[in-house]
């Protein structure tokens, strides 16, 4: 092991694997998790190849290739829990571009346990567990993304043959981007207008058969194929699908909602608040996927940083880790007490749920728009913070950085995809915004609100009561609540201030988009400063004081960064003064200093084995340079001393050259 | 095809000239019809193949990069573009469609260097043979272990006088050159950077030319370990590499002379103290600046023109799905990149006058400015290259899931040019750099010592409080400056005030600097910020222009003003410099702007001028017709060569062992 991660790891204050325990949700758990990924790390069936050498073509290929052998293993272990499933494929996948088959597990099953009556169920359930169908989840369309009721995609009912015939009227109406829609699946749920006797009902899933089960060709009036190389992910293929005059049977329509009878009948869905909670626990997922994303960033760059040396700070002295200057600990602390706050806050909203699901059982169904609306939120933050740790990870390795050796780029282009799939961003944080503009209204005209949003109508603190650091942290909450609430009254205030002016509705809304997002990211950062603080002072966390106290100061740093971030967001009405600001900013000084000598044990605690970090900076014994130089040894340049180029194109021009001397 | 009827009517409602501006934008008319001759004569010219390298390999990548480096330096010759800026823009053009050149480092750093450091001798020797591509080569400097830091560097040139050569060693893998551009497969010499030593002596880093391959079969010389280092982010046509050197002998008049030189018998003779070399440097970061705003003018055009074609979501219940850039939350991302974009395009050109300047200044022997520039264009190509990276990476993200594909041209615009924020000077340490020199000014202008240059503001008396009284005064030049003025005396003198705090506390000059870096960065942004502001003025004030094209850039200037008080909101309430009324009133000027651009937006980003065969994005065409090219470009994707994909081989076996099951 390289001798300066052996000594950071030696001068930790806490036991690191104290902290994967809590990270995990229990011991137990963390020993499960690495039961499996030895099985899956020792199976030679299951080793995977560096992806960044292969053309699309053959990562591709790969990774199909690898995900049936996952599914085979995942028999032979006799694997039954859908949770233990889904633990083992993304060990096996190493959350990395051999991911092949995610939305037939995903998507493509759930929806049909979600919207599928029993009897339909029964009929596909058994087909898509053993694999014979496999299937996606078609929804957005090339001109029409995030704004579902905009989709052009038609089914028609015809009563004479008891059919819906499914069609792709124009060229905007074309599937595009659903995963394995391309080339694996020979079913797809496709999202399309329901039409019957004349009328349209809206969007409705329904159950289509792309290819024969016989050759796989395309069935006749079925177009589909690869949309091209993207950023990242392209050992997994996305999709267009165009659909000319398709004919399916009726019962394909998935009617646990919505119903068409036979004769045309369109029978409306009861409440579909409860459809609510699948997208809940997507959200909560994509939120525990950012904050392990931006995780093994961080691991990857401070384990980098306590390896590198750099400049002399004394002349003729020893360069220095680079992760002892003050600059580099402020780029990577934050992100680092970012990753550990997203954990946090996926892991209270999934309690949240928990407890909401009980209430439902009851008949209340009071809480689930404000879970559903901070599922968004925590969403759209949480990857929108990721997607600028992991790039600050990266830039603070400097050149190396931008190697694939790193993993770093592969990492981004991976994770950036969370801020635009499942709802872009911003889009998620105007849905939120409604919905907090709802509370405003109902706040001033004195009714009552869930818990989630109760905060609203508190009589707000004129002055942030901190005199001192050691107050900051019984003040954390009350200083981001504050914040919120303003900012929430004041989103309000703007709308009803063009209306007054005679505005129309939209307009007043467009008009007041910057103070809505503003509101609806205050709200969710808000949330999760106060599941990161009350997770840190709960009684039920049971772990060391040191590790407590390691948790606290995280936590401090992260309250304290992100008041100086958003400083104008406190200052602007009062609340906290400039004296106050520089009191927070001089903290963070002290909480890098502290956070220092425990930097390699708060990332080695998230316990990322270096088969999933893929990462040669970033290997947790430290012989960054050793493996640096194998991995470019293996790079398909390299295959032949001199390059086939210069026998095409090099040494006609040197020799042709060469004679005019 | 004709243009999408959108992008038509949005054209049609600019209130100006699109033209002007473009000339505007390069500097003069005369210059803009030299860009697009340049341009065109590489578009246009056939025997390059501008194919979409998205569905290639790396190998046949860096293949087409050789063969494209090559043609680049002979079309140069053929249509005689002698100018060395007019040479620069002909091979800029390919980066800018994101294509390779495996032989861009001879042109651009290895026959400088050898023009710069090399005797009159050894540049008679040398470059012919260079210029006329018998040898071709790149310039060796960071190695595995060691960036930044120069004198860090390992490797070793050591001076054996009984042979009269020196022996170059890489002693260990961390001293193994590492990510010089082109030297892995295409290179046969190299200006290796590495310690001097003679008669057991070493006197620090110094330029050594060495072969690496043969001329005859281009086989690695012997002791010469060499290879690709692999895949990266972007820049993948280009043949990074590595180079270990096992002993390898060189002649002493292989050692660039024109400074230092080591004789016959060893005995090393210092250089006059030089600091022309520094011109070189601010150079490339001048040309840094000049690439960035061209970047992210790019990622502005690709956004704009697709927001102005998707539409998305009813604002109305039952109407037609309005333009995305309607939406004000569209705008918020959108139009601050666009106006940033601007003030880089004249931010660079006034640098480039003060650049000149110094030229002049330093050819007289005049140095009292040196330092003030180097300390300025090191904060900008800081400051330039990351707020470009970052402003990409928002026009992408507009373009929703599109944007991800590489479709838009938008991943690679990000991927390849990000690099500019940690290659010739990562930015962190270009910012410390600058702090550094803004902290001896500040002292001097404590103690009463008057300052001059771009630093002259710092013993100005501060003004306590802004005098904006109205919305109206937001707009005042005079009152956004002072602002950004204010703001950078402010940062500027509490970081020297907490260093020297820190200083007698710990009494450790190194200890008190490392506890104030996040003082310092903020300092140093501050400074450059203001020098960006004042700098998109004076152009504009200074620069002869059509009215309407005029008005329209003041609008863009004062936006990207407000933007920067908006965004950066605390630093101006902190001291209550600006009141939170005041701060209200420049929130509300900015989104009022937003409104005055909205129907110029298109024509905004038209002016850039910027040929399709160089956006080389479906999402950005300038006939709009974003879907039909969009799946037109899908088809060329070669897993859509068969109708069922190979890999049905391994679904295959799995299926039929089940059919019977359905």
């Amino acid at each position: 092991m390289n001798p300066d991660i052996q000594k950071e790891r030696e001068r930790a204050t806490f036991t690191a694997e104290q902290l994967t325990y809590v990270l995990d949700g229990g011991r137990h758990k963390t020993k499960k998790r690495r039961l499996m990924e030895k099985i899956i790390f020792h199976d030679p069936d299951l080793q995977c190849p560096d992806h960044s050498f292969l053309s699309k073509n053959e990562s591709f290929n790969a990774a199909t290739k690898h995900s049936i052998m996952m599914e085979k293993k995942i028999q032979k272990h006799k694997i039954k829990s859908d949770e233990d499933k889904a633990m083992f494929r993304m060990i096996a996948s190493r959350r990395k571009d051999t991911i092949s088959l995610p939305v037939h597990h995903l998507m493509f099953r759930p929806t049909i346990v979600g919207q599928g009556t029993e009897e339909q169920q029964r009929k596909w359930l058994p087909l898509i567990d053993n694999m014979t169908v496999i299937g996606t989840y078609a929804q957005t369309e090339l001109g029409h993304g995030t704004f579902i009721r905009g989709l052009e995609t038609t089914a028609t009912f015809d009563p004479k043959t008891d059919e819906f015939v499914l069609h792709s009227p124009t060229l905007t109406s074309m599937k595009w981007w659903p995963g394995n829609l391309a080339f694996q699946s020979n079913h797809a749920i496709v999202i399309a207008q329901l039409y019957t006797k004349g009328q349209c009902h809206g969007i409705q899933p329904f159950m289509v058969q792309l290819r024969s089960l016989e050759d796989y060709r395309p069935l006749p009036g079925v177009t589909v194929g690869d949309i091209g190389p993207k950023m990242a992910n392209n050992g997994y293929c996305n999709g267009f699908l165009k659909l000319d005059n398709v004919r399916i049977p009726r019962e394909n329509m998935l009617m646990k909602y919505a119903k068409v009878e036979r004769d045309g009948t369109y029978i409306k869905p009861q409440s579909m608040k409860l459809a609510y909670g699948s997208m809940v626990l997507l959200r909560v997922a994509f939120t525990k996927t950012a904050a392990e994303a931006l995780a093994s960033a961080c691991t990857i760059a401070v384990r980098y940083s306590a390896v590198r040396r750099q400049t002399e700070q004394t002349p003729g002295g020893v360069e220095p880790q680079i992760l002892d200057y003050q600059s580099q600990q402020y780029k990577l602390f934050p992100a680092l007490a970012a990753a550990y706050a997203f954990y946090f806050a996926s892991e209270s909203l999934n309690n949240i749920y928990q407890q909401i699901q009980q209430e439902i059982k009851t008949g209340n169904i009071a809480s689930m728009t404000p879970l559903h609306v901070i599922s968004s939120g925590l969403k759209a933050f949480s990857s929108d913070v990721m997607n600028c740790g992991i790039e600050t990870c990266r830039l603070s390795c400097g050149g190396h950085g931008y190697s694939h050796a790193s993993g770093l780029p592969g990492l981004y282009g991976r994770a950036t995809a969370l801020c635009t799939v499942e709802g872009v961003n911003t889009v998620l944080y105007l849905q939120v915004a409604g919905y907090l503009m709802k509370c405003a209204s109902m706040a001033a005209s004195g009714q009552t609100l869930p818990d989630l949003v109760a905060y609203i109508s508190k009589p707000p603190e004129q002055q942030w009561s901190v005199r001192n650091g050691t107050d900051i942290m019984n003040q954390a909450v009350s200083a981001y609540e504050h914040r919120a609430q303003r900012l929430v009254v004041a989103a309000a205030q703007s709308l009803q201030g063009e209306m007054t002016a005679g505005k129309a509705q939209h307009e007043a809304w467009n008009n007041s988009h910057i103070a809505l997002i503003k509101a609806a990211k205050a709200h969710t950062h808000y949330f999760v400063v106060k599941c990161f603080v009350n997770f840190v002072r709960s009684k039920d966390l049971i772990t060391p004081d040191n590790v407590k106290s390691v948790l606290e100061t995280l936590c401090k740093l992260y309250v304290c960064y992100g008041i100086h971030e958003n400083a104008g967001d406190f200052m602007q009405d009062g609340y906290i003064s400039g004296e106050q600001i520089a009191l927070v900013t001089n903290q963070i000084s002290g909480l890098l200093a502290t956070i220092r000598p425990n930097a390699v044990a708060l990332v080695d605690a998230f316990d990322f084995k270096d088969e999933i970090l893929g990462s040669v900076l970033g290997c947790y014994d430290g012989n960054v340079y050793q493996k640096m130089y194998e991995w470019a040894k293996q790079s398909p340049l390299n295959k032949d001393e001199v390059h086939e180029s210069y026998y095409k194109y090099l040494k006609p021009m040197l020799q042709a050259n060469k004679s005019k001397l | 095809m004709p243009v999408n009827p959108d992008l038509q009517r949005e054209r049609e409602s600019a209130t100006f000239a699109v033209e002007e501006l473009t000339h505007v934008k390069d500097g003069g008319k005369g210059k803009t019809v030299r860009r697009r001759y340049i341009e065109s004569l590489a578009l246009n010219d056939s025997d390059f193949d501008w194919s979409d390298r998205s569905f290639i390999t790396r190998d046949e990548e860096y293949s087409l990069a050789v063969k494209h480096g090559i043609l680049i330096e002979q079309k140069i010759k053929k249509y005689n573009i002698t100018d060395q800026e007019e040479q620069n823009a002909f091979r800029n053009t390919v980066m800018r469609k994101r294509q390779g050149n495996a032989i861009g480092l001879h042109t651009l750093m290895f026959i400088p260097t050898i023009k710069g450091q090399g005797t009159e001798e050894q540049q008679k020797k040398w470059l012919p043979l260079a210029e006329s591509m018998q040898i071709i080569g790149t310039y060796a400097q960071t190695e595995l272990g060691h960036g930044t830091f120069v004198r860090g560097l390992e490797t070793t040139a050591t001076y054996i006088p009984e042979k009269e050569e020196f022996i170059v060693h890489t002693p260990k893998l961390t001293s193994f050159k590492w990510w010089p551009g082109n030297l892995g497969k295409t290179v046969n010499y190299a200006v290796v950077m590495a310690q001097l030593y003679s008669k057991g002596k070493c006197y620090g880093v110094h330029p050594f030319l060495v072969q690496l391959r043969s001329l005859d079969n281009h086989q690695p010389m012997k002791g010469v370990t060499i290879g690709d280092i692999g895949p990266k982010f972007g820049f993948n046509s280009t043949d990074n590499g590595y180079l270990g050197l096992d002993h390898v002998r060189i002649p002493r008049t292989n050692l660039l002379m024109k400074y230092a030189k080591v004789l016959p018998d060893g005995t090393y003779v210092k250089p006059p103290r030089d600091k022309l070399a520094y011109g070189s440097m601010m150079y490339v970061r001048v040309a840094y600046l000049h690439m960035s705003a061209e970047a992210l003018a790019m990622a502005c055009t690709i956004a704009i023109r697709y927001s102005a074609v998707r539409r998305q979501s009813e604002m109305i219940p039952g109407e037609r799905e309005p333009q995305v850039l309607d939406y004000q939350s569209q705008q918020m991302k959108l139009f601050p990149q666009l106006a940033t974009a601007y003030a880089f395009y004249l931010t660079q050109q006034k640098t480039y006058q003060l650049y000149l300047g110094l030229l002049d200044d330093l050819r007289k022997g005049e140095y009292s400015s040196l330092q003030d520039m180097h300390a300025l264009t090191s904060g900008l190509k800081a400051f330039v290259t990351s707020a470009m990276s970052n402003g990409i990476d928002v026009c992408r993200l507009s373009c929703g899931g599109h944007g991800y594909s590489h479709t838009s041209g938008l991943p690679e615009l990000y991927t390849m040019y990000t690099h500019f924020q940690t290659a010739e000077g990562e930015n962190t340490i270009l910012l410390l750099q600058t702090a550094r020199y803004l902290m001896k000014c500040a002292g001097n202008a404590m103690s009463g010592d008057k300052q001059t240059g771009q630093v002259g503001y710092l013993s100005d008396t501060t003004q306590e409080n802004s005098n904006i009284k109205s919305e109206s005064d937001v707009l005042s030049f005079e009152e956004l400056t002072n602002v950004y003025k204010h703001r950078a005396q402010r940062l500027v003198k509490e970081a020297a005030m907490k260093l020297q705090t820190e200083m007698s506390n710990t009494k450790q000059q190194h200890v008190a600097w490392n506890s104030c870096h996040i003082e310092l960065l903020t300092a140093a942004t501050a400074h450059v910020h203001y020098f960006i502001v004042q700098a998109f003025i004076d152009t504009l004030k200074t620069t002869e222009m059509a009215d309407s094209a005029r008005s329209i850039l003041t609008k863009l200037c004062q936006l990207y003003a407000m933007y920067g008080i908006h965004d950066n909101a605390g630093d101006f309430l902190h001291d209550n410099y600006l009141s939170p009324h005041q701060l209200s009133m420049v929130t509300k000027q900015m989104v009022n702007t937003f409104a005055l651009l909205r129907p110029n937006a298109v024509a905004l980003v038209d002016a850039f001028d910027f040929p399709d065969g160089i956006l080389a994005s479906t999402l950005g065409t300038y006939d709009g017709n974003v879907y039909e090219k969009m799946y037109q470009w899908a088809n060329h994707s070669p897993l859509n060569k068969d109708e069922v994909h190979d890999s049905y081989k391994y679904l295959q076996p799995m299926l039929t062992s089940k059919q019977s099951k359905l």
